[in-house]
């Protein structure tokens, strides 16, 4: 068995986020970030930001609802539960702010095979309200057995 | 921050992630791939248990950064790792991050994650703003 390489090159129709103050501090809390910029608007905007502003990981709750059909297509044909994840990359731009509306776009960048395993690289790119871009992001998901 | 020079380190990062932290962060992440959650689940696919998302051992190398800037966001510009060795629940995972190169008002880092001998995350780079 091969991987399909057919899904390279296709784009996925881009997805919105409305980034809510309360997704912040859930997501801040549980990968231990306990600065009070993430915690407090009047602390955020004390260092600076318009509001409440979120990790720089955060971007992977706001980019999820365009990656999740791209993984999950069966075009691309990824076997979901051999998947593993096995390299990421950001590249930050303009901070995140709850208020902000977050639309981000997914294409798929590479699919090949090498010793036995199946590689699937995904690009996102996340702009804000105001199309500036907040963070672009290169996903890469291995498959044993392909 | 503008301190660092090439070979120094930066803080140590030290964190365990309780029993409880992936349930916490499947829901904050919205990930709901039951081997971070369901220890049968995981057992039934070949795993030893439930195992930590590999982003949020990420984000702990993120926190690493972002903490050595004074709690600065913005200074983080760019992160890649890759994910080698699965992490666990309730063992401390050890961030250690050396500086491999400085100069034009950045920082570029390399940096390891690990549980014991087990790197969970390796040949993580990232390039810190130094504004």
């Amino acid at each position: 068995m091969a991987v399909k390489t057919e899904a390279i090159g296709k784009e996925w129709p881009p997805a919105s986020f409305e980034v809510e103050a309360a997704r912040i501090e859930q997501y801040a809390s549980a990968v231990g970030e306990d600065n009070p910029i993430y915690h407090d608007a009047d602390a955020a905007k004390g260092a600076g930001f318009r509001d409440l502003v979120a990790p720089p990981m955060f971007c992977v709750v706001y980019s999820a609802p365009a990656l999740g059909p791209a993984i999950l297509d069966p075009e691309v044909g990824i076997n979901i539960p051999v998947m593993v994840h096995g390299g990421q990359e950001f590249e930050w731009g303009e901070p995140v702010c709850a208020g902000d509306v977050i639309t981000t776009s997914a294409a798929c960048m590479e699919i090949y095979e090498r010793e036995g395993r199946g590689f699937y690289v995904f690009e996102s790119v996340s702009t804000n309200q105001e199309g500036e871009e907040t963070v672009r992001g290169t996903w890469t998901d291995i498959v044993r057995g392909v | 921050m503008s301190d660092f020079k090439l070979g120094d380190s930066l803080p140590e990062l030290r964190v365990t992630p309780d029993a409880g932290l992936t349930k916490r962060y499947s829901e904050a992440s919205g990930d709901p791939n039951p081997i971070h959650t369901d220890p049968e689940f995981a057992k039934s696919v070949g795993l030893p248990g439930v195992i930590l998302h590999g982003l949020y051992s990420m984000a702990q190398v993120a926190r690493a950064h972002t903490e050595a800037a004074g709690g600065d966001p913005r200074a983080l510009k760019r992160l890649s790792v890759q994910f080698r060795g699965m992490g666990f629940p309730e063992q401390e995972i050890v961030v250690t991050t050396t500086v491999k190169d400085a100069g034009d008002g950045r920082l570029v880092t390399d940096t390891v994650a690990a549980q014991g001998d087990n790197r969970i995350i390796r040949n993580a780079e990232a390039e810190l703003s130094l504004e």
